[in-house]
């Protein structure tokens, strides 16, 4: 058996997919909606609480799995972690100095944006940084799957962190416009 | 009928964990426990159908009127009081549901006499707010109670047994201590509770089964003193809730508030005495009622100065009366669609729920945003009963053609006060639930022993702008340099929404396990109390009927457990095999001696014993899901 709770060695083994980086999104969600149909609380509603506690426990970690696997920051953390690489990104903050600069004026941007009300500039802002976020994902791509050079891949996590705290920059900026 | 269908290769291998007997039909209820109304209903022949009162209504006022001796009236007759004895006349009790004195915020303009409540637990603010009657001070959990147990009597009489439980509604915004308190009101109302399910959720249930809907749909949800917006996508027989936000102190009432405070200022009143206020109030909402077809609407009225009131109100102007009430509703509209990653574009169709989509302004302005005219072909005061009777039937185990899965999601992110008053989330809103996570804090001084942790939920940095839901420590941990210890937090949301936390020292293990009261609620000593205030109980004898509960449950656990063994017995080694007959025998054993406190015993250690076998069955049926198959081949179709 590879898949199901019989002690699963990691998430792509509960969704019984294969451990890589690039994977099939449709038939992760496919995995994941026949996993929960089957231990969903919904389904023990009526018996007993120990099943309601054991259905609570698996869907959760079911949820987990999918959370994780889903988005591919944090697939490629759960990735390089079962390789035994610590991406590093509270302590190591040694950026190239070009890309933080960058952030820099990112931010800026943002609260530029922010202070002029301007929703037409955020939504500019918001386009690229979907689009830096992209490249990095497909550079993360060919160095986890292809290159296995994890060293770089930690990198380029870090980056994506980064830039994921500017998504949720933007995402506050648009809150505050809506006020 | 439903129409829905979900992978069924996938759904005729056996159900997991174990199945009680089939052919049984065990009565369930779908409870809309609303502001204004509250409906029940349940599925019949395999339909979902409101049920009537006595009289042919459908719709219960969520109003309860208490009487000097301690007696409630619910409903109509409390309504038709409301203008003579508003004092103790309450309506719209659930806006104070989990709620603070501080929270209501302006209480001039209702006709209440307010309590404050000092805190339950150890946190330093005030606790749920509670209201001055003649027959004492009542929980707002008390008088939801009230309207629960009408309802109740209600589904009992026209289902002719007991329930085996309820699904009751609440707005997907209402925070964690809102669902505690609508959960404790339910078991004051003696309601076994399957699910708290979100409103909106309900509705889509109800309006993606009948019109076998896929795709993205909005349910924009105005009820009588809440306001839902969820994005969902209806897909193959799941329906998955993307995001869900709103404001869970805005609704119709806030419209009759609009009317009435103009009234006020066309004839320069002030100060109002409680049944003045109340019947303006009153007349203001039959305006609002009658604006939604009429251009314009008479109000009048004697009040008891003896001063006469006749004014108009036409349509436009109750427009720009209510413009900035729908505009607040605008913008929780735009963040759930930010969360769940779409535009305006992707969704497919919008569904209006609750009495106050019937107002044109609304209408207009939620096509306006969408750009297309919302669906209002089921009716929007009775889809979120007709839902929550749908799923719980599912949840009481009857047997249906259809199967369906629903995901839902927290509304309002969970975390942890740190240093500087700032909130560290946990979880963050718009999980999938049931979710957990644990997150690992430490000491900040040398030789610190004890950690006080508080539990907050909402979406702003600093506590103060969030709601506290609890505050706890976790003692006795071993004295060490600061940052060595390392306490590790587990947030726990169930399938209701409701949280659990426990904390941990990693090194020396212990513990602190605690329930989330919170800041608002009730203590497990205050519902105990209010069961015993509660005439209904007084009169039943409570050990007899704690006893019939027990052996009810016994019953049916014996033959679950039973069944369970005759179906999958073959993934039992003998000795395991041996212990569940034992404690079978047990409990059928203690079933004989009528003692409550020893039956409940017997059904822990059944159901403990039972867990690996509960275990390795819902095991068998995942691998029998996925196995020998690969995985694309599991098309859903």
């Amino acid at each position: 058996m590879t898949h199901g709770f019989d002690s699963p060695k990691n998430h792509f083994q509960l969704f019984g997919i294969v451990q890589s980086y690039q994977l099939d999104k449709a038939q992760l969600e496919l995995a994941f909606r026949a996993l929960q149909a089957q231990v969903h609380p919904d389904k023990s509603a009526h018996l007993s609480d120990s099943e309601q506690r054991i259905a609570m426990q698996r869907s959760t970690l079911v949820n987990e799995a999918y959370q994780t696997l889903r988005s591919p920051i944090r697939r490629a953390r759960y990735l390089l972690s079962l390789q035994g690489v610590d991406t590093q990104e509270e302590t190591n903050t040694a950026m190239p100095l070009e890309f933080l600069m960058a952030q820099m004026e990112w931010r800026e941007a943002v609260a530029d944006a922010q202070q002029a009300r301007d929703a037409d500039a955020l939504g500019q802002l918001e386009a690229r940084m979907k689009d830096e976020t992209g490249e990095l994902e497909a550079m993360l791509a060919i160095k986890m799957d292809s290159e296995h050079d994890y060293a770089v891949a930690a990198g380029l996590v870090r980056k994506l962190r980064f830039m994921e705290k500017l998504a949720e920059e933007i995402d506050s900026a648009y809150d505050e416009l809506d006020l | 009928m439903p129409t829905l269908r979900f992978n069924m290769a996938l759904l005729q291998i056996s159900e997991p964990g174990l199945s009680t007997a089939p052919h049984q039909h065990r009565l369930a209820v779908g409870i809309d426990l609303g502001t204004t109304n509250s409906l029940v209903a349940t599925v019949r022949n395999g339909i979902s159908v409101v049920l009537n009162d006595e009289h042919g209504r459908a719709m219960l006022p969520s109003v309860v009127r208490y009487a000097p001796d301690g007696r409630a009236a619910v409903g109509e007759s409390a309504q038709a009081a409301q203008s003579d004895d508003p004092v103790n006349t309450i309506v719209s009790a659930k806006r104070f549901m989990g709620r603070g004195l501080a929270d209501i915020g302006d209480t001039s303009r209702l006709p209440y006499r307010f309590v404050e409540v000092p805190a339950s637990g150890e946190t330093g603010q005030g606790g749920m707010v509670q209201l001055r009657t003649v027959a004492g001070a009542k929980s707002p959990v008390e008088v939801s109670a009230e309207i629960l147990k009408v309802l109740r009597a209600r589904a009992e009489a026209a289902l002719g047994g007991e329930l085996v439980g309820a699904v009751i509604t609440v707005p997907a915004y209402f925070d964690d201590a809102q669902r505690q308190a609508t959960k404790d009101a339910a078991k004051l109302a003696g309601l076994n509770v399957l699910r708290l399910l979100n409103e909106p959720t309900a509705a889509a249930i109800a309006y993606g089964l009948d019109n076998a809907s896929e795709g993205v749909y909005a349910v924009y949800d105005l009820g009588g003193g809440t306001f839902d917006i969820s994005i969902l996508r209806l897909s193959r027989g799941v329906f998955e809730v993307l995001s869900a936000n709103g404001d869970s102190a805005l609704g119709g009432d806030d419209f009759d508030q609009r009317i009435h405070c103009w009234l006020l200022e066309k004839n320069q009143l002030s100060a109002l005495s409680p049944q003045d206020t109340r019947l303006l109030l009153t007349l203001a909402r039959a305006a609002k009622e009658q604006l939604t077809e009429h251009e314009e609407a008479r109000i009048t009225a004697v009040l008891s100065s003896g001063e006469v009131i006749d004014n108009v109100l036409t349509q436009d102007e109750f427009e720009s009366l209510s413009k900035n009430l729908i505009q607040r509703t605008l913008q929780p509209l735009r963040r759930a669609l930010r969360d769940a990653k779409l535009s305006v574009a992707d969704v497919k169709g919008v569904v209006m729920v609750g009495g106050a989509t019937r107002m044109p302004q609304v209408q207009h302005a939620v096509g306006e945003f969408f750009g297309q005219t919302p669906l209002t072909n089921l009716d929007p005061d009775k889809v979120v009963a007709l839902g929550a009777a749908i799923q719980a039937n599912l949840l009481a185990g009857n047997r249906s053609s259809d199967e369906w899965l629903l995901l839902d999601v927290i509304p309002l992110s969970l975390g942890l006060e740190t240093m500087g008053a700032l909130v560290e989330k946990i979880i963050p809103r718009n999980s999938t639930i049931p979710t957990a996570r644990a997150q690992e804090f430490t000491t900040y001084k040398d030789g610190q022993t004890a950690m006080s942790l508080h539990v907050v939920q909402g979406e702003r940095e600093l506590v103060g702008d969030c709601r506290s839901l609890a505050k706890f420590e976790l003692r006795g941990i071993p004295a060490m340099v600061a940052g060595a210890a390392r306490i590790r937090v587990t947030f726990q949301v169930d399938a209701d929404g409701l949280l659990n936390v426990a904390a941990r020292e990693m090194g020396s293990g212990i513990e602190a396990a605690i329930v989330v009261k919170p800041s608002y609620g009730l203590s497990d000593a205050e519902i105990t109390r209010m069961l015993q205030d509660s005439t209904q109980y007084a009169q039943e004898d409570m050990q007899a009927r704690a006893l019939r509960e027990h052996q009810v449950e016994a019953n049916q656990l014996l033959e679950a457990v039973g069944h369970a063994l005759e179906q999958d017995g073959m993934l039992l080694e003998a000795e395991q095999r041996t212990r569940i007959e034992t404690q079978m025998r047990v409990l059928r054993d203690t079933l004989q001696l009528a003692d409550q406190r020893e039956l409940k015993r017997a059904i822990a250690a059944l159901n403990e014993t039972t867990v690996s076998f509960a275990q390795a069955r819902m095991d068998k049926s995942v691998s029998q899901a996925l196995a020998g198959k690969n995985i694309s081949d599991l098309e859903v179709k």
